[in-house]
């Protein structure tokens, strides 16, 4: 199709380089350098959506990231993205884009309807009428609201593109590309300062490629080749360009969006979607220019009206024609620009209609000159439909009507600095009555706004407010160097009359995006709702996509006038960013699915992996969980299968995953002393001896083996879990209580592979493993024995005889460059025991049938005594939790207390969480006495077991009580008994 | 937010742990129950600057006596926090 609205010559646009597109299925071209609105508009296309209540018909009302209408789906399946701008979409070949909120086309749309109904979508609509009853919300109000409004459809399937996260550091940080930001640039680069300029756009430059103008007796465009040739012979100063600056951090940290290849079809193999950057930035110039501000008026939401600047922008940069006949309204002496630009690209101006009582004798002129007549009144009306604006009704000054036929409206009702960034730390910008907008006062530390992000709308004010600001940043990040000549060009008038609202009969909306209208407005001031704040929520203002950013200010300017307060005295709501939405997927960057977080592997992973052990998720570790063999046919098979093979034979389990503290220094012992409850300054080198630690409160932390191997020297063992914050709880109390002990601890747990070998046949196996001068009998390594021993073939390893399944048990502890080998030799050496590698599923049903508590019981809320423990504590030393611990609380009698459980039906299965209930009463939460914490088939009792906190449990052994599982719907009766299931004298272990 | 850590340099928010106000410090072995539960149990809330213990886990392991502006996240001072958390050093 041929692009009807392009114009024959100008713009920045590659006329070469043709581009097919289709927009709602139907095929246009383009050419390279559009965006996807510019080439709409190339191709006469006025109607772009559907609006979100009332399903009006919109067309493109800007031609930049603050677009509120032309919000499209892009591309489709998986990487089909809702709400798209039209305005900042760039244009590729293939591109496919559908509109939204309408069904079942954009030209006729049944939801269209809602528009007869429009007196009673008004503000607070859903929270008067949806009222009752109550239980219909969920079901059927909102299910329904939900389907007629709202803006595009998300793609329900994972999106297929990686996202990347960086850092970068830099002396001058700049928001924006325009005069400012250039000149800041040139300043600050010339200084020697690390430059890093963000443009949101893919194309430097800002308003000089729709406005123009004359810098150092250049056109603005020469002037903007120059300057970027220059900065880019700057090795320090890098120019971002399709990056946005969203938000200002702590400490001079600022968050970017780069889109690097949203302009493509898909990113090339290898290559990201968008990057998320992290700047940190000594200084911060906010050069991010301002905003375009609309009039409102009844129907202000035609297709074809469109604010003035993006007019401008559609015909110089784009060469793109938003209609042939266009009149324009303004409240201000840049409006008139786009007079110039109509007239200049042999397009019609129907009129100006201008709000202020005078028009200079310039502009005079330049009306006569076009044949155009200067009206001096407001727009009261646009009649127009989907096909656009045909005819302008304007109320002059004075009371007379007028009509003017025209097929275009451009709006000027001045401009909105960009006060995002300086405000995102709470700040408020303040009103400048002169020009009749909200500039920033004050920015987060390090960060000043420059050019018309500061109110300073001139092109020679522009340019000498950036590079002035530009080489202040540099200095203050301590570069000295020249600066050279500062760019110069004239400052144009800025002379502009407010005017907000134009009322009369018909829908003038204030926010498009969220269909909010003037009537709106009156409306929540009249139910109190007049706090910008409330204005916001209540009628929804300013909440979209878009977050208002053609329509904050002027809600808030109409609510001052209904309310009859100043506009500063309405105020601002607070800014907060991101300034553009930012995918989610670009903060997770390539944090998901399997790299969701680090994954750590065992020293013998991949020989079990081999074996074709099964694994889980342990926090970040990877554990073999069983070992399946053919034949078995669930886990429970396999996992009694390997518990019987411990407890008559041998087996290993790799158990590296415990945390290990080196502990060394002449006060080691002093130092677990404290952080322990128990004593181990007294603890013989050679031994090793179970440590229990409490928390500050009186509640137990963790718990652990830790082993005396030399005077000064001990090795501490903590749980897999809580490895990493033990550690850090060591040095809290090592540094910050106790700098008086001289004692350093060393985190060695990545460093020794251990594991567990056990079972009656263990020193069988070790015999093939350990170097025969080495004694491992009950006399020359006795239970509770640890030492270094050497191996077969020269190596040195560690030696623990520790035992958690209660088996004659050792651990041995090698480097972990040499885990997998051990692994490997366990299995050579062990095949005539038949040596059985085990996972953690079997070394948890071995330690319940021993009773040792692990994780579920040590939850955060039990004290030693809690878990049979208490006689552990020392009464004759100080250590943490001392005090805490004998609260009356923490030792009162009727504490839940770890007891075992059976099945009164030993065919039953037990499960984690039931409650315990005294037996014959109904369950309550009067009548809650505990809980099931551990569980599971006990093959050398052969049926199921479990642990329980249980109030007063060790008092009740024998008492038959209820089990409430409510979320599974079970209900049965367990009998309380010790918990030690299998061996209660110990004998194996010490044999 | 950004730390400077005074043995690794300025780092990232990241790198560290925060645990609270550093302020309360651990009685000596002879105080009172009520002591400790002060101890255990009692913060200041500051809105304003306040010195608190961050963990440099991410770098060389210090512990850290951090004076911060909880409005304004300002950090004023950096140092170990060596024996800060002590009533009394023992000899």
């Amino acid at each position: 199709m041929s692009q009807s609205h392009r114009l024959t010559s100008g713009g920045t646009i590659d006329r070469s380089a043709s581009l097919n597109f289709r927009f709602d299925g139907k095929s246009f071209s383009g050419f390279k350098g559009d965006t996807l609105a510019s080439a709409l508009v190339a191709n006469g296309v006025k109607l772009v959506g559907r609006s979100f209540k009332y399903h009006r018909p919109r067309g493109i009302l800007t031609a930049g990231s603050e677009e509120p209408n032309a919000l499209v789906e892009l591309r489709s399946g998986a990487r089909r993205e809702p709400n798209t701008k039209a305005t900042t979409a760039e244009l590729y070949d293939g591109l496919e884009a559908a509109s939204q909120n309408r069904w079942p086309s954009l030209n006729f749309d049944v939801m269209s309807i809602n528009q007869l109904f429009a007196p009673i979508f008004v503000a607070g609509f859903y929270y008067k009428t949806f009222m009752w009853p109550a239980k219909f919300w969920e079901a059927i109000y909102e299910p329904a609201i939900r389907r007629a409004a709202g803006l595009g459809r998300a793609a329900n399937i994972a999106d297929p593109d990686h996202y990347d996260k960086a850092w970068a550091h830099c002396d001058v940080l700049i928001a924006g590309s325009g005069p400012a930001g250039l000149a800041a640039a040139l300043a600050a680069g010339r200084s020697g300062a690390r430059v890093i300029l963000c443009e949101e756009d893919f194309a430097p430059g800002g308003r000089l490629l729709a406005d123009g103008g004359t810098i150092d007796g250049l056109p603005a465009t020469e002037w903007l080749s120059r300057t970027l040739t220059e900065l880019a012979a700057m090795p320090d100063v890098r120019i971002m360009t399709r990056t946005t600056l969203f938000g200002v951090y702590d400490g001079g940290t600022y968050g970017a969006i780069e889109r690097v290849n949203d302009h493509v079809p898909s990113p090339p193999e290898h290559e990201v979607r968008q990057r998320l950057w992290r700047i940190v930035a000594k200084r911060c110039v906010v050069a991010a220019g301002a905003l375009e501000r609309p009039i409102v008026f009844a129907g202000n939401d035609t297709p074809g009206v469109m604010m003035a600047s993006a007019m401008r922008t559609y015909v110089t940069r784009y060469a793109a024609a938003p209609a042939r006949r266009i009149a324009l309204f303004t409240n201000n002496e840049d409006g008139w620009r786009t007079v110039e630009t109509v007239l200049g690209a042999g397009l019609q101006v129907a009129a100006v209609i201008d709000a202020r009582a005078e028009v200079s004798p310039a502009h005079r002129s330049l009306a006569s000159k076009g044949g155009f007549p200067v009206l001096h009144g407001a727009v009261s009306g646009v009649d127009g439909g989907k096909t656009g604006v045909r005819k302008i009704s304007v109320s002059l000054t004075g009371g007379a009507r007028a009509e003017v036929e025209a097929d275009g409206l451009a709006i000027s009702g001045g401009w909105n600095p960009t006060v995002g960034l300086t405000s995102y730390h709470r700040g408020r910008p303040k009103w400048r009555d002169d020009i009749a907008a909200f500039v920033p006062d004050g920015a987060p530390p390090g960060m000043m706004a420059a050019g018309a992000a500061n109110g300073a709308f001139g092109l020679g004010a522009c340019l000498r407010e950036g590079f002035e600001a530009g080489a202040a940043a540099a200095r203050d990040a301590g570069r000295s160097g020249s600066v050279g000549s500062m760019p110069v060009a004239d400052d144009e008038a800025f002379a502009l009359t407010s005017l907000w609202y134009v009322a009369d009969k018909g829908k003038a909306f204030v926010d498009q995006q969220h269909d909010v209208t003037a009537s709106d407005v009156e409306l929540a001031q009249r139910e109190g709702f007049q706090s910008v704040e409330h204005l916001k929520r209540y009628t929804t203002l300013g909440m979209a996509t878009d977050q208002g950013k053609t329509s904050n200010v002027t809600g808030l300017a109409m609510m001052a006038a209904v309310s009859g307060r100043s506009i500063p005295e309405t105020g601002t709501t607070i800014y907060r960013p991101p300034y553009v939405p930012v995918a989610i997927g670009a903060f997770a960057g390539h944090h998901r699915d399997e790299a969701f977080h680090a994954t750590r592997l065992t020293p013998s992973h991949h020989w079990a992996a081999e074996q074709g052990a099964v694994f889980v998720d342990t926090g970040l570790w990877k554990r073999a969980q069983w070992y399946p063999r053919a034949g078995e046919k669930d886990w429970l098979e396999s996992v009694t299968r390997e518990v019987r093979a411990v407890r008559g034979g041998v087996g290993f389990c790799d158990v590296s995953t415990l945390g290990k503290i080196d502990v060394h220094g002449p006060d080691a012992g002093a130092f677990l002393d404290r952080v322990y409850i128990n004593t181990f300054s007294n603890l013989a080198v050679g031994k090793a001896r179970y440590g229990l630690m409490l928390r500050e409160d009186g509640i137990v932390y963790d718990d652990g083996t830790t082993s005396r191997l030399a005077e000064d020297h001990y090795f501490l063992t903590t749980t897999t879990a809580k490895a990493g914050l033990v550690m850090q709880h060591l040095e809290f109390c090592r540094q910050v209580l106790f700098p008086e002990l001289d004692v350093q601890l060393t985190s060695v747990s990545d460093q020794w592979a251990q594991f567990s070998i056990a079972g009656p046949k263990t020193r069988d196996l070790l015999k093939e493993i350990v170097d025969p001068s080495e004694d491992l009998s009950n006399e020359g390594f006795p239970f509770m024995g640890a030492r270094a021993v050497k191996l077969r073939g020269g190596f040195t390893a560690r030696l623990f005889r520790i035992s958690f399944s209660g088996e004659m048990a050792f651990e041995i502890s090698v480097p972990a460059r040499h885990g997998e080998a051990m692994a490997r030799n366990l299995m050579i050496a062990g095949k005539p025991l038949g040596v059985t590698p085990y996972g953690t599923e079997a070394l948890g049903v071995m330690r319940i049938e021993k009773g040792h508590i692990a994780g579920p019981e040590l939850s955060g809320t039990t004290t030693a005594a809690d878990l049979g423990l208490g006689k552990m504590m020392s009464t004759k030393k100080d250590f943490i939790g001392r005090v805490m611990a004998g609260r009356e609380a923490l030792v009162a009698p009727d504490r839940q207390v770890v007891v075992g459980i059976k099945p009164t039906d030993t065919s039953r299965r037990l499960r984690s969480g039931a409650h315990i209930i005294p037996k014959g009463e109904i369950p309550g939460p009067d009548n809650d006495q505990g809980y099931v914490t551990s569980v599971c088939f006990s093959p050398m009792l052969e049926q199921w077991i479990g642990l329980a906190l249980v109030e007063r449990g060790r008092e009740r052994i024998g008492e038959i009580v209820h089990a409430h599982d409510p979320i599974r719907g079970e209900d049965y009766d367990v009998e309380l008994c010790n918990p030690v299931f299998y061996d209660p004298d110990g004998g194996r272990q010490r044999g | 937010m950004r730390i400077v850590c005074p043995f690794c340099g300025e780092r990232e928010l990241g790198e560290f742990t925060y645990l609270g106000d550093a302020k309360p410090q651990r009685p000596t072995a002879d105080a009172s129950e009520d002591a400790v539960y002060d101890y255990v149990y009692l913060r200041d809330n500051v809105a304003g600057v306040m010195s608190e213990n961050w963990y440099h886990g991410g770098g060389c392991r210090t512990w850290l006596k951090v004076t911060r502006n909880t409005l304004t996240h300002e950090i004023s001072a950096v140092e170990p926090a060596a024996g800060t958390g002590a009533r009394q050093v023992a000899k």
